[in-house]
């Protein structure tokens, strides 16, 4: 089973990188740019192929590890397929 | 007083944090390892500055589950003196003993300089050493000083007098100017509402001997010792 878990700064919370890449775009000619928010994500392999137990175990994880919930917030994707 | 200089892979100020207890204040200190599960019986302990595991997935965030960190939150949970500088501070809030945040500079860049200081509570066992109200000089040297929460948990932080130390200018007012890293409210250090663990950005270490030209962070940990040797003395008597 392998998935991807998003994390990225909630909204409320200041983010500097994001700010800086937007305003990166902004410079190169990017208009139309609304918000950046700078994130990151982890592909993570499983074993077994429950998909309501990899989901949970992912949202454990996230909570216990991947994500501050003080500041950010995360999403878990179930990706098709074997690794390559 | 016992004091406990924990080690993570990546610290870098522990030798500083516990050149000040052994050989300028004379304490009896050792250093403690991120393995290690028992405290030793020390009263205080100090998680130091540096970037514990290269600072990967987050400052502090995987030095917050090492097995020292359990010894250390049944320690602060008991009401032992928990004191966390810098990467110390971070790994404190990851670890959930002091609430809040800190994300990535406001300016995206490493700072490395002195900044002033109000100190705004004197009845905590890190700060009967000044007056409320001080202004001292202190170094900074971080990436990630940031604080930040959800407005209601500030307000909530304030109300409760949970905030130390506020970046201010030289007259000791505040301005965006005296604000190195962005933080919300200014806030350079925070307590636990038990009073016992405290978390901060700046560096006391670095400027507690004559030599440095700086003994403005002296008191916060002679003032330690003291309030260590008082406790202990009320509680022979």
């Amino acid at each position: 089973m392998r998935a991807r878990v998003t994390v990225y700064p909630r909204r409320e919370i200041l983010d500097p990188q994001g700010k800086a890449i937007h305003q990166a775009l902004e410079r190169i000619g990017f208009a139309g740019v609304r918000d950046v928010r700078a994130g990151k994500s982890f592909e993570i392999e499983l074993d077994g192929g429950d998909a309501a137990a990899a989901e949970r175990l992912l949202a454990e994880m996230s909570e216990k590890l991947l994500v501050n919930p003080v500041v950010e917030d995360y999403t878990v994707e179930l990706l098709p397929g074997e690794p390559s | 007083m016992k004091c406990g200089v924990v080690v993570f892979p990546g610290s870098n100020c522990d030798h500083d944090v516990y050149h000040v207890l052994k050989h300028v204040l004379d304490q009896d200190a050792i250093f403690l390892w991120h393995q290690d599960e028992d405290l030793r019986d020390c009263e205080l302990i100090v998680l130091p500055g540096g970037f514990s595991y290269g600072d990967y997935l987050r400052s502090g965030a995987v030095a917050a589950h090492s097995p020292v960190m359990a010894a250390v939150r049944r320690h602060a949970e008991a009401g032992g003196l928990v004191l966390g500088i810098c990467n110390g501070f971070q790994i404190l809030l990851e670890a959930g003993l002091l609430p809040g945040a800190l994300r990535p500079n406001a300016s995206l860049r490493f700072v490395c300089r002195d900044v002033h200081l109000r100190v705004e509570r004197d009845d905590l066992p890190f700060t009967v050493g000044y007056r409320k109200g001080e202004v001292v000089r202190i170094p900074i040297a971080h990436a990630d000083g940031n604080y930040q929460d959800r407005d209601e948990a500030l307000d909530a932080l304030e109300a409760a007098g949970q905030v130390v130390f506020r970046y201010v200018d030289a007259a000791g007012e505040l301005a965006d100017s005296a604000n190195p890293n962005g933080s919300a409210r200014a806030i350079a250090g925070v307590v636990n509402s038990g009073g016992n663990v405290l978390g901060m950005m700046p560096h006391p270490e670095r400027c507690a001997e004559d030599i440095l030209g700086n003994t403005d962070g002296l008191a916060l940990f002679s003032g330690l010792v003291g309030a260590a040797a008082a406790q202990l003395g009320a509680g022979v008597a």
